[in-house]
């Protein structure tokens, strides 16, 4: 306790002297993050112009209204008059308002325009939201992968906090970022699975939400090579602070080679590369648990045992000691009325995998295991 | 406010005592149908709920204390931000300015009671079972909703039958609103004194009329879409479904067409509040009174074009966000003139700063940094930075807390006197002021520039560059909470006993209502006064 309570004075006095101590290093505590595409550089001065504007008024007004407050007090003497009515002021602070909105309305409209063409973009990308992940889509390069959030759990939860101290990208970061190349114009279209998400860079000024069964689009062009960081915007239910976006921004020849290696990759990793292949149970066990560490334990939680009245364990849990077929049915299909969501996008090793991990896990004890070719059988 | 509004202080020649016979104890309070009776009780019960919701909220600041998950489940969280924003909205500030025109309507008007009596103690005791379906909702299974006060389908089709009991309270209390406004713009309407003009009512009376006509034009609409999710999770509907040919954004749009107006009756009976007081210790009249009631029934009226504000993300065309954008822009004007009054009533006036008055410059001051945040997020572009980040969750606390609440605290320094018959501890009531102010702004100021910065709203954990001004706004929340038992205790304090009121309680105070005993009678203006 003394230990917390004297870190929370530390930083206490530490903030006072906030434009010394960040000036010096970490990212900008007090603004917009440093602007990297045009539309995030508008936006920025936007918002420095309107400060601006606001803080002339803001003298203007409450240093009358602090001339008032000592000046026109009793205790001084200052005796009431009793006028109360003038309509040439009224006109005249109606009017002026209403003209320095004008000049705050003409830049934001052109911004505004511009933030809506999306036309003709070099690179399109598909981002998806799901309860809690984003899934990319390269429409042209015919890329795809899920981005998940790679912090581990137990800096979240507090069982390794000195490594969540020296992680200075602490649940901003994710396995799988987007890639795209410097000074290209990407447009981004969302759309989402279950609920609505929001899909939001700062640094490019770029925020759209992904609603299901709508398709909505936005765009941006990085200035600068570099990695940028965002979160979900929208509350999207329990994990809404764990999905993170992270868009790398690298060279064109860079992003080439990039494109490459993830379609090799997801060639490699497709259920089709060797159909016939025997799975042990130890191999999809423990593929199986990288599956659940990326898509079942937000829920499920890493002891299997769910949150009570909520989320429902998987340890014990009657369907997953039950016969596989229905099993493999539900994380398929999901469950109506409840949050366990389709996962049909998985692929079948993964589904199996998955499936065989929950069976013979914890103390799911069933020794039996559930093959690609059983999942392939039951999708519709 | 006050538990004994004794028989024995009748003050001869207002009424006779034929009227006093009234049931005592519980029952009376049950059965009343006496205006000022059915304010205590609104107010009593917007102090509980302000407490409950308040805890909440500390619930959630104890949770962002530090980076990490150190006390809830996300889960629970979520839980803590729906259910303190949902309380607070519903249950402590609109029943705390429903208490304040059952008081001071009748009063100020020179009316014996409420058009409606017997409505008015339905209106009243529909409340509280409201509150027992929000507050119980915690214990179901699944817990309370967690889909954020506003609800969004289809998160909230998601939801367990928390959500079903959030609904229906949200109805019950929609019921109780619309039955209120209905009794309050009747009472106006028909049961002024004689001579008292519409354009001679306090400002006070002016704002609430307005603000009735808000409830009655919007409840209806939030009742619509809350039965529409009750129908999609139910009974098989596809309102919000996409996959069934429904429309998520929809909800949205009707929401907000509830939501906007909304917030305008939350704040429109305040500033009705911050016009009586400011005259009042500045002893002299309210500046430019006309332009005031104008002001007032403008921003009513822009509060209906201008929804589609809070949704400039979910992709509407150019032409709807810059429709929507000059619409909000457009709304600084009324609100600017307002400020400007006040100020300018203040002007060469001979100024004395009791709690009542405290509060209302305080208000004005603070109030003002939430409009203008307001006017930062009316700028499109500038809004789709910072919509769903902290700073929107500062903008909306600098205009609920310190604009509602402040003038709330004012409000009740002001008129307390009134209520009890005695004078409130002026001294503890400073300090409530100053501790208030003080803790207001160590809590909201620094969310200003986590959400610049980037800090989504409604997240139970963050990155590690937030974590200093997260700890700042926990201990200033903290400070904040405790300061307002200063106040419960200012109050009963106020009510057992202290300094003998006197009909005019304030030096400076105009109006009806300091033309009768304090404290005011259970019965008054049964024989209407004139009004010159």
């Amino acid at each position: 306790m003394t230990s917390k309570l004297g870190r929370m004075f530390a930083t206490l006095a530490g903030s006072a002297g906030w434009s010394m101590a960040l000036a010096a290093d970490g990212p900008n505590q007090y603004n917009l993050q440093p602007p990297v595409s045009v539309i995030a550089e508008q936006i920025y001065d936007l918002h420095t112009l309107i400060m601006w504007i606001i803080f002339g008024i803001f003298v203007l007004v409450f240093g009358v209204m602090t001339i008032a407050i000592i000046k026109h007090r009793k205790s001084v003497g200052h005796p009431a008059q009793q006028f109360h009515e003038n309509t040439t002021v009224e006109i005249i602070w109606t009017v002026i308002p209403f003209i320095i909105l004008i000049g705050m309305a003409y830049p934001a409209t052109k911004t505004v325009i511009a933030m809506k063409d999306t036309s003709s973009p070099d690179v399109t990308i598909k981002a998806t939201g799901y309860q809690w992940k984003w899934s990319y889509d390269y429409l042209q390069e015919g890329v795809s992968f899920y981005s998940n959030l790679a912090t581990p759990r137990d800096q979240i939860d507090g069982h390794n906090v000195e490594a969540r101290k020296n992680n200075p990208n602490y649940l901003l970061e994710v396995d799988n970022p987007v890639v795209v190349p410097v000074g290209k114009k990407i447009r981004i279209i969302t759309t989402a699975n279950d609920v609505i998400h929001a899909w939001w860079v700062p640094a490019f000024g770029v925020k759209q939400d992904a609603i299901p069964g709508f398709v909505r689009d936005t765009w941006f062009r990085a200035d600068k090579v570099g990695t940028y960081r965002g979160q979900c915007a929208e509350l999207c239910g329990k994990d809404h602070g764990f999905m993170p976006i992270v868009v790398q921004v690298v060279e064109q020849d860079k992003y080439t080679q990039w494109v490459a290696e993830a379609k090799q990759k997801m060639s490699a990793a497709a259920p089709s590369a060797d159909p016939g292949k025997q799975w042990t149970l130890e191999e999809l066990h423990a593929q199986g648990a990288k599956v659940f560490g990326a898509n079942c334990v937000a829920c499920h939680q890493a002891t299997g045992m769910g949150v009570p009245g909520t989320f429902p364990a998987l340890a014990g849990s009657k369907v997953v000691t039950g016969p596989k077929e229905e099993q493999i049915g539900i994380v398929l299909n999901g469950k109506p009325g409840t949050a366990m969501a389709p996962f049909k996008h998985l692929s079948d090793v993964e589904i199996a995998s998955v499936v065989t991990y929950t069976r013979n896990n914890w103390t799911n004890k069933t020794g039996d295991i559930a093959t690609p070719a059983d999942v392939k059988a039951l999708r519709k | 406010m006050e538990a004994h509004a004794p028989d024995h202080l009748h003050g001869a020649g207002v009424h006779g005592d034929h009227h006093a016979h009234h049931p005592t104890g519980f029952m009376r309070w049950v059965t009343t149908t006496n205006h000022k009776d059915i304010g205590t009780l609104y107010l009593w019960f917007s102090f509980s709920m302000f407490i409950v919701g308040g805890i909440l909220a500390l619930l959630l600041r104890a949770e962002l204390f530090q980076p990490g998950l150190q006390l809830w489940e996300p889960h629970f969280f979520n839980q803590l931000t729906t259910m303190h924003g949902l309380i607070m909205v519903f249950g402590a500030i609109m029943p705390a300015f429903v208490g304040f025109a059952n008081w001071q309507v009748p009063l100020m008007i020179g009316a014996p009671d409420m058009a409606f009596a017997r409505m008015n103690n339905w209106s009243f005791w529909l409340l509280p079972p409201a509150a027992i379906l929000l507050v119980t909702s915690f214990f179901v299974p699944g817990g309370a909703t967690a889909a954020g006060w506003t609800i969004y389908a289809p998160l909230s089709t998601q939801m367990g039958p928390g959500m079903d009991l959030a609904i229906f309270a949200l109805h019950i209390m929609g019921a109780s609103s619309i039955m209120g406004s209905i009794n309050i713009i009747t009472t106006i309407l028909n049961m002024r004194a004689p001579g008292m003009t519409l354009m001679k009512m306090p400002l006070f009376v002016w704002t609430w009329l307005i603000t009735a006509y808000l409830l009655i034009a919007v409840m209806p609409v939030l009742a619509g879409a809350i039965t529409m999710l009750l129908t999609d999770r139910h009974f098989g509907t596809n309102f919000f479904n996409a996959a069934g040919g429904g429309d998520p954004v929809m909800f949205q749009h009707i929401f907000w067409f509830f939501g906007h107006p909304e917030v305008y009756i939350m704040i429109l009976p305040a500033f009705g509040i911050v016009s009586q007081i400011i005259p009042a210790f500045s002893r002299k009249p309210l500046f430019g009174y006309s332009s005031m009631v104008y002001a007032t029934s403008s921003i009513a009226i822009l509060s209906f074009i201008v929804w589609a504000h809070h949704m400039f993300t979910v992709g509407m065309s150019a032409a709807a966000q810059l429709f929507f954008m000059y619409a909000t822009m457009l709304i600084a004007v009324p609100t600017g003139v307002k400020v400007f009054n006040w100020i300018a009533t203040m002007w060469k006036g001979s100024l004395t700063f009791e709690t009542p008055m405290l509060f209302a410059i305080g208000f004005v001051f603070v109030f003002s940094m939430g409009g203008f945040t307001g006017l930062v997020l009316a700028i499109t572009p500038v809004d789709i930075q910072l919509q769903d980040t902290y700073y929107v969750v500062a903008h909306f606390h600098y205009v609920l807390v310190a604009g509602s609440l402040f003038a709330i605290f004012g409000g009740i320094y002001y008129w307390i006197p009134k209520w009890t018959g005695h004078m409130y501890d002026e001294k503890l009531g400073k300090v409530h002021f100053w501790l208030t102010m003080v803790f207001f702004n160590v809590t909201f100021f620094p969310m200003h520039f986590t959400g610049l910065a980037g800090m989504p709203r409604r997240i139970p954990d963050y990155s590690l560059q937030f974590a200093d001004f997260n700890l700042i706004s926990t201990v200033g929340a903290f400070g904040f909470g405790l300061t307002q038992l200063l106040f419960l205790y200012v109050v009963v304090k106020c009510i057992r006993g202290g300094a003998k009121a006197p009909d005019k309680s304030w030096e400076g105070a105009e109006g009806l209502e300091w033309t009768v005993p304090s404290p005011a009678p259970y019965h008054t203006f049964e024989t209407p006064p004139l009004v010159k």
